[in-house]
C-alpha cells in the first residue's frame, strides 16, 4: 500500500510539473507572440489616428475611440503610392516571369541534356552560390549606366533576373522525374521541348510555384539595387518610395499618414502569405535565406 | 545516351549570358576596379595601380566606424537569436493546442517589407519634444528615464538595431528549427522515456546533438546575413547613416558607389573585397570547428 501510494503521489507530482511547465511554455509563446504583432497593431492603430489627436497625445495611447481612412487618402494623394506600386507589380511580374524562362531551359539542360563540360560548368555554377551579391553590384551599377538604362525597368530587371540557387534546386527536382517517362516521350517521338513543356514543367508544378512565390517576396521587398539605379521618382519601388516619403514627405509632419503607407506596402505580401501560408513556410524551409 | 551539345548549349544560352554579364564579368571587374588607385566615376581616371584604395579605406573613419558597428551587430544578434529561435522551437514542438497560430504569428516578420516595418520600430523608440514615444513610456512605468533611442547615446542606437535585426531573422530560423525537431525519431524519446532519463538530459543528450546540423547552417547564415545588414539599418535611421554613426559595411559600399560623397567605385570595390574576405574567414572558420565535432 505504502508503496503506491509514493508512486501514486510521484505521479501527482509530476503532472502538477508537466502543468506548470507547460503554462509556463504558453505564456512565454504568447510574450513572443506578442512582440511580433505588436508593430503590425501599432502601425495599423497609428493609420487611422487622426493627425491632429496623434500630435496632441504626449504619451501615446493604445486604442482610438475615432478611427479615420482620412489618412489613407492622404497617403495616395501627398505621396505617390499608387505609382510606386504599380512600379512594383510591373518589376516583379517581369522579373519572376524572366527568371523562370531562364531557370527552367537552364535547368533542364543541366537535368536531361548531355554535353561536353556539363560537370564543370554545373560546378562552376554552384562555386557562384558563394558570390554576395554586394561585390557584383559595383560593376553592374557601372555597366547599367553605361547602357543608358538609369530609370528604366530593363535596368532595375536584367541583373536581378537570374538565380544560381534556384537553378540548381530545379535541377534536383527536374532529375527526380523518373528517367523512363524521357525514354516514352523520345520513344513518341516527342521533341525535348515538348516534353520539358507537357510532363517536367507540370509534374514539377510545386517547386516552381514556391520558387515564383520566394521570387515575389524579394522582388517585392528589393530595396538596395533600385536605390543605386532610380533618382527618378516616376521609377521607384514600394521600398525606395516609403524611405522618399518618411525622409522627403510625410515623414516629417504626418506621421499617421505615413503610417497609413506602410499599412499599404506591407499588406499585399501579408495577404499572399496568408492565402499561400503552408506552401510559403514549406517552400522557405526548403529553399528560403534570410537572417 | 547520344551527345546533342549544341541544343543543350541553346537551352543554356539565357542563363550563360545573364551570367555573364551581371555576375562573373563584374566579378573580376571589381577586382580591378579595386586596384586602380583612385578611381572615380566623374573624371574615369586614377592615378595608379596597386593597393592605395585599401589602404584609404582601412585609413578611413567612417569605414572603422562601419566594421565596428557590423561586428557588434553580429556578436550580438547571432547567439541571441539562434538560442531564441532554438528555444521558442522547443516550447512549440511541446505543444499542441495553437501551435499552428503561433507558428503563423512567428513567421509574419519574414514576409513583411524591412523598409516598411523598420519605420514602425523607429515610431516605437522615436522621442520628440511632443511625445516620448511608446518604449519610454514603457521605460517610465518601470521607473527608468526616457532615453533618446533614434538620435541618442550610441548603445541605445545600437539596441534597437540589434533587436530589430533579430526580430527580422527569426522567422527563418525558428522554422527551420521546428521541422528539423520535427524530424527527429521518435523511438529515442520513447527509448529516453523507458529508461527514466529527465527532461533537460534528453534534451541535451538526444534533440541537441540530432539538430546540432541545422543550428550549424543556422550560425553560418546567420553570420553571412549579418555582415549583410544594410537595409535594416536605413530603416530605422534613414539613408544617412554615417551621420548617425550607424553605417554597416555594406552600406559604406554603397555609399562609396552613389549618394553624396560616391562615384568612387575604386573605394567601394575595395571596401566590399575586404567584407567578403572577412565572411569568407569566419564561414571557414564555423565550418573548421563544425567538422571537429563528433556528433557531425
Amino acid at each position: 500500500m505504502d508503496e503506491k501510494l509514493t508512486v501514486n503521489q510521484i505521479r501527482m507530482k509530476s503532472s502538477r510539473k508537466t502543468l506548470a511547465v507547460r503554462i509556463v511554455t504558453y505564456v512565454l509563446l504568447a510574450i513572443w507572440a506578442l512582440i511580433v504583432l505588436f508593430p503590425f497593431y501599432w502601425m495599423i492603430l497609428t493609420s487611422i489616428k487622426d493627425k491632429a489627436m496623434y500630435n496632441a497625445e504626449y504619451t501615446p495611447k493604445f486604442f482610438t475611440l475615432e478611427p479615420t481612412v482620412e489618412n489613407y487618402a492622404t497617403a495616395f494623394q501627398a505621396a505617390n503610392l499608387a505609382r510606386y506600386f504599380l512600379n512594383t507589380l510591373i518589376y516583379t511580374l517581369i522579373t519572376t516571369a524572366l527568371m523562370l524562362i531562364v531557370i527552367i531551359l537552364a535547368a533542364f539542360a543541366f537535368a536531361r541534356l548531355n554535353f561536353r563540360g556539363k560537370n564543370i560548368l554545373f560546378a562552376a555554377f554552384l562555386s557562384l552560390m558563394m558570390i554576395p551579391s554586394e561585390l557584383v553590384v559595383i560593376t553592374n551599377f557601372q555597366t547599367i549606366t553605361n547602357w543608358g538604362m538609369r530609370n528604366s525597368f530593363m535596368g532595375l530587371i536584367l541583373p536581378t533576373v537570374t538565380s544560381v540557387f534556384y537553378i540548381y534546386l530545379l535541377k534536383e527536382n527536374f532529375e527526380s522525374v523518373p528517367d523512363r517517362l524521357y525514354l516514352a516521350a523520345k520513344l513518341d517521338g516527342a521533341s525535348d521541348f515538348k516534353y520539358l513543356c507537357k510532363v517536367l514543367i507540370p509534374m514539377c508544378a510545386p517547386t516552381l510555384f514556391t520558387i515564383t512565390i520566394l521570387k515575389i517576396i524579394e522582388c517585392w521587398n528589393s530595396y538596395v539595387w533600385p536605390r543605386l539605379i532610380t533618382d527618378n521618382e516616376a521609377y521607384y519601388l514600394v521600398s525606395n518610395g516609403i524611405q522618399e516619403i518618411r525622409e522627403n514627405g510625410m515623414g516629417r509632419d504626418n506621421i499617421p499618414g505615413m503610417m497609413a503607407a506602410v499599412v499599404v506596402v506591407s499588406l499585399p505580401l501579408i495577404i499572399l502569405f496568408l492565402v499561400f501560408r503552408k506552401r510559403i513556410m514549406a517552400g522557405v524551409a526548403r529553399g528560403g535565406t534570410k537572417g | 545516351m547520344k551527345k546533342n551539345n549544341l541544343k543543350a548549349w541553346l537551352y543554356l544560352l539565357p542563363a550563360l549570358v545573364f551570367i555573364g554579364f551581371f555576375m562573373i564579368y563584374p566579378l573580376i571587374d571589381v577586382v580591378v576596379y579595386s586596384l586602380e588607385e583612385g578611381f572615380n566615376s566623374v573624371s574615369q581616371t586614377s592615378f595608379g595601380f596597386g593597393f592605395y584604395n585599401f589602404s584609404y579605406v582601412l585609413h578611413d573613419s567612417y569605414f572603422l566606424q562601419a566594421v565596428k558597428n557590423t561586428f557588434i551587430l553580429v556578436i550580438i544578434t547571432v547567439p541571441v537569436s539562434t538560442v531564441l529561435a532554438l528555444l521558442i522551437s522547443v516550447g512549440l514542438s511541446s505543444i499542441k493546442k495553437f501551435r499552428e497560430w503561433f507558428q503563423t504569428i512567428y513567421f509574419l516578420p519574414y514576409v513583411t517589407n524591412t523598409l516598411a516595418v523598420g519605420m514602425v520600430f523607429m515610431i516605437l523608440f522615436k522621442k520628440t519634444e511632443y511625445s516620448e514615444g511608446l518604449m519610454n513610456m514603457l521605460l517610465r512605468w518601470v521607473g527608468l528615464s526616457a532615453v533618446d533611442f533614434m538620435e541618442g547615446p550610441y548603445w541605445a542606437k545600437m539596441f534597437v538595431m540589434c533587436f530589430y535585426t533579430i526580430w527580422i531573422v527569426l522567422p527563418f530560423k525558428i522554422l527551420v528549427l521546428t521541422s528539423s525537431l520535427a524530424s527527429v525519431n521518435d523511438e529515442y524519446y520513447k527509448a529516453a522515456k523507458l529508461d527514466g532519463a529527465s527532461g533537460s538530459k534528453i534534451f541535451f543528450r538526444i534533440t541537441l546533438p540530432a539538430i546540432s546540423p541545422m543550428i550549424f547552417y543556422l550560425v553560418i547564415t546567420g553570420f553571412i546575413g549579418a555582415f549583410k545588414a544594410y537595409s535594416d539599418a536605413v530603416a530605422l535611421f534613414g539613408t544617412n547613416l554615417n551621420a548617425a554613426g550607424m553605417n554597416t559595411m555594406v552600406g559604406y559600399v554603397y555609399d562609396m558607389l552613389y549618394g553624396e560623397g560616391g562615384g568612387y567605385p575604386s573605394y567601394a570595390a575595395a571596401a566590399a573585397l575586404i567584407l567578403f574576405a572577412i565572411v569568407l574567414t569566419i564561414t571557414v572558420i564555423n565550418l573548421s570547428v563544425s567538422r571537429r565535432r563528433p556528433s557531425l
